[in-house]
């Protein structure tokens, strides 16, 4: 499998005026393969939707690169580079109730990335977004009808429909089923699978449902405060995390088992996440980490492999010597 | 024993432009002293309107109780707002929602509003009440709770600001709180803590809790109890251990195949509930899930099934349950003696 997205040091900031910065995302490094899809999680406030904006030139790059099939796209998107881009890389919003727009059709709504393609005849449109209503398991005639009258999965399969017709190679789901409920979320996840089959989609699987990311993705990224702590295969990272952040978030992760459930112990993590803005030095998840150790604390860990495993973790425990703090 | 809080056949209706919603068709559930019951449904089930009804929360008009009872401790209360001079809303029921920012006042510091309830129901002066206030925000685990009463909410996370209801809902010690999605808009980690502190209340206190939620993660993590809701109907009441490894309905089963497994191995493919959920202004006359079914039978279609007793304690509103129905295969549980415990109209 070939390489189709590079990001390098990704990183963008939020001017907050009086030399306040919020770091959104802080020098973010991960590549991803042709067809295959990346789970993103993280807690509210980690950057995941932000890494996903910047990717995408819906916000400019403060610093760091994003590759795309070895080639550098520019760190402010101008209008023609929108026009390129859309044709390879699309999105898929979280709330289906607020992106769509009430006031156009569902074949409007469809069509309208169509606009962008210069020798799109009118009949051709029409044949495309019939097409695109059918491959989401809606029907021809749904093009006429308004947002409104539609469920809050069928919403989210008109804006998979909106993102598809541009044939896109990579896909940004950033929390497609969130807002959807349980046997409705099964039904749109089986769609993307589909689709990524038929279509050889490439995504990046942006949700905080753990079980769900870890189902639906090949590799699975876990951010915190800007940054990735650790990256590897999706069931690895799932059922045997390394870092402790990641360990906190999968036993924080409550599972639909009763019997399994009275065993578990009490509160894995006390405390929330701290303000992005004025990161301090050393691991961002010091203040928070059960196994910190002084090193921590002066320095930033740097994401690396782990001997003998298809991972990358950012954490002191598995470079620096373990001392007593640790243990 | 008499359960805490019995609620049996409540009906509600809401007008609207688009004619009757008929909201709730029937609902019987009961929570005994000390115990949580988990009513788990879909957005639409009537799993809020239920208990919202049952505190005299509903707006009327348009809502409407067409029938039924609720008793607390064997008391009728249905409709009063006092009962033996407490007011059932405050006093004995305490709620928290899930929207904690927009169900605080932003204009009213923190410890305020929680001593509000304090000199409301218990006629306490505002000094009293404030100081009694800051002793609830230690108890829902608010570090530095002088300084934080004196806070507004915007100056709260989401996290904390779920405390605080809570510590407004317990300050009358009510015998029974209803939290409903007290956790769908916070991270996983502060879900946690925030289940973690209302189990530990609930020892200290003794409470009973009715958990609403669409999570079925959180209910085998919180239930003693649980009533799954669908179409304003109860399909499948029983403990938590009927529910999650007996399951005696094919929408109780049909929402554990459509999550990933959580063990390790091989995945099976989600198996989605196809189909949404049916218009709730003209219900069908025979089961509501039938439209969506993989073992609708042709009496599905016409009658609505009654509530069969499949063991002791654990009920479910399906045909498959009948005793004269030759056991259903693949996953659905059915024990032979099932009786009939209601027919329903």
């Amino acid at each position: 499998m070939s390489e189709l997205i590079r990001l390098d040091k990704l990183t963008r900031f939020f001017d907050m005026g009086r030399g306040k910065r919020v770091h959104a995302v802080d020098g973010v490094s991960f590549s991803i393969a042709e067809g295959e899809t990346l789970g993103l999680v993280g807690e509210s406030g980690s950057g995941k939707s932000t890494l996903g904006k910047t990717l995408l030139g819906l916000y400019d790059k403060t610093a760091g690169s994003v590759m795309y099939k070895g080639e550098e796209l520019p760190a402010h998107y101008r209008p023609r580079d929108f026009l390129r881009m859309a044709n390879v890389m699309q999105m898929i919003f979280q709330d289906p109730y607020a992106s769509l727009n009430p006031r156009m059709t569902v074949g409007e709504i469809i069509a309208e990335g169509l606009r962008l393609k210069p020798d799109m005849q009118a009949g051709d449109a029409r044949a495309r977004v019939t097409a695109a209503l059918e491959r989401v398991g809606l029907h021809a005639a749904h093009a006429s009808r308004y947002p409104h009258e539609f469920s809050g999965g069928q919403r989210q399969r008109i804006g998979i429909a909106r993102a598809l017709i541009m044939e896109p190679e990579f896909v940004v789901c950033d929390e497609p089923i969130s807002a959807l409920d349980a046997s409705v979320q099964a039904q749109v996840v089986n769609l993307l699978n589909d689709l990524k089959t038929s279509m050889g989609l490439t995504m990046l699987f942006i949700a905080h449902d753990l079980s769900m990311v870890r189902y639906i993705s090949d590799r699975m990224a876990v951010m915190y405060l800007g940054s990735v702590m650790e990256i590897g295969k999706a069931a690895d990272v799932y059922f045997q995390p390394r870092h402790p952040y990641t360990q906190i978030l999968i036993a924080s992760n409550p599972e639909p088992d009763p019997g399994r459930e009275k065993q578990r112990l009490s509160t894995p993590i006390q405390g929330e996440i701290p303000s992005p803005v004025n990161v301090p030095a050393g691991c961002r998840f010091a203040s928070r980490c059960p196994q910190v150790m002084p090193v921590c604390r002066e320095k930033t860990p740097q994401l690396l492999p782990l001997v003998n495993e298809e991972r990358l973790v950012a954490c002191h425990l598995y470079t620096e010597p373990v001392t007593s703090a640790a243990s | 024993m008499t359960a805490l809080l019995e609620v049996s056949n409540l009906h509600v209706e809401f007008d609207t432009y688009g004619g009757i919603v008929k909201a709730l068709r029937g609902v019987d559930f009961y929570v005994d002293a000390g115990q949580t019951l988990a009513i788990v449904g879909e957005s639409g089930s009537g799993k809020s309107v239920a208990m919202q009804s049952v505190t005299g929360l509903i707006p009327m008009p348009p809502g409407r109780i067409t029938a039924g009872s609720a008793k607390l401790r064997g008391k009728e209360f249905l409709g009063q707002r006092r009962l033996d001079g407490k007011t059932i809303c405050g006093d004995e029921i305490g709620m928290i929602f899930q929207d904690a920012m927009s169900s605080l006042n932003p204009t009213m510091r923190i410890g305020d509003q929680i001593a509000e309830t304090l000199e409301v129901h218990r006629g306490y002066s505002r000094a009293k009440a404030f100081n009694r206030a800051i002793e609830l925000l230690e108890l829902v685990r608010i570090p530095e709770a002088a300084r934080r009463a004196r806070q507004y909410p915007f100056e709260f996370s989401g996290g904390m600001l779920q405390r605080v209801m809570i510590a407004t809902a317990i300050a009358c010690k009510p015998s029974l709180l209803i939290a409903d999605e007290p956790t769908t808009a916070l991270d996983v980690t502060i879900q946690a803590q925030i289940l973690d502190l209302l189990q530990s209340l609930q020892k200290e206190t003794g409470m009973a809790i009715v958990l609403i939620t669409h999570d079925l993660s959180v209910v085998a993590r919180m239930a003693d109890r649980v009533a799954v809701m669908y179409a304003g109907q109860i399909v499948e009441s029983g403990s938590v251990e009927d529910i999650f490894y007996r399951s005696a309905h094919p929408y109780t089963l049909g929402l554990k195949l459509a999550m990933p497994s959580h063990s390790g191995g091989e995945d099976h493919r989600l198996r989605p509930i196809p189909g949404s959920p049916p218009d709730m202004f003209s219900p069908p006359a025979g089961c509501a899930y039938c439209e969506r079914c993989d073992r609708a039978m042709r009496v599905c279609q016409s009658d609505n099934p009654p509530i069969f007793n499949v063991d002791k304690g654990h009920l479910s509103r399906c045909w498959q349950q009948h005793p004269q129905h030759t056991a259903p295969s693949d996953g659905l549980y059915k024990s032979t003696p099932a009786q009939i415990v209601e027919v329903s109209v």
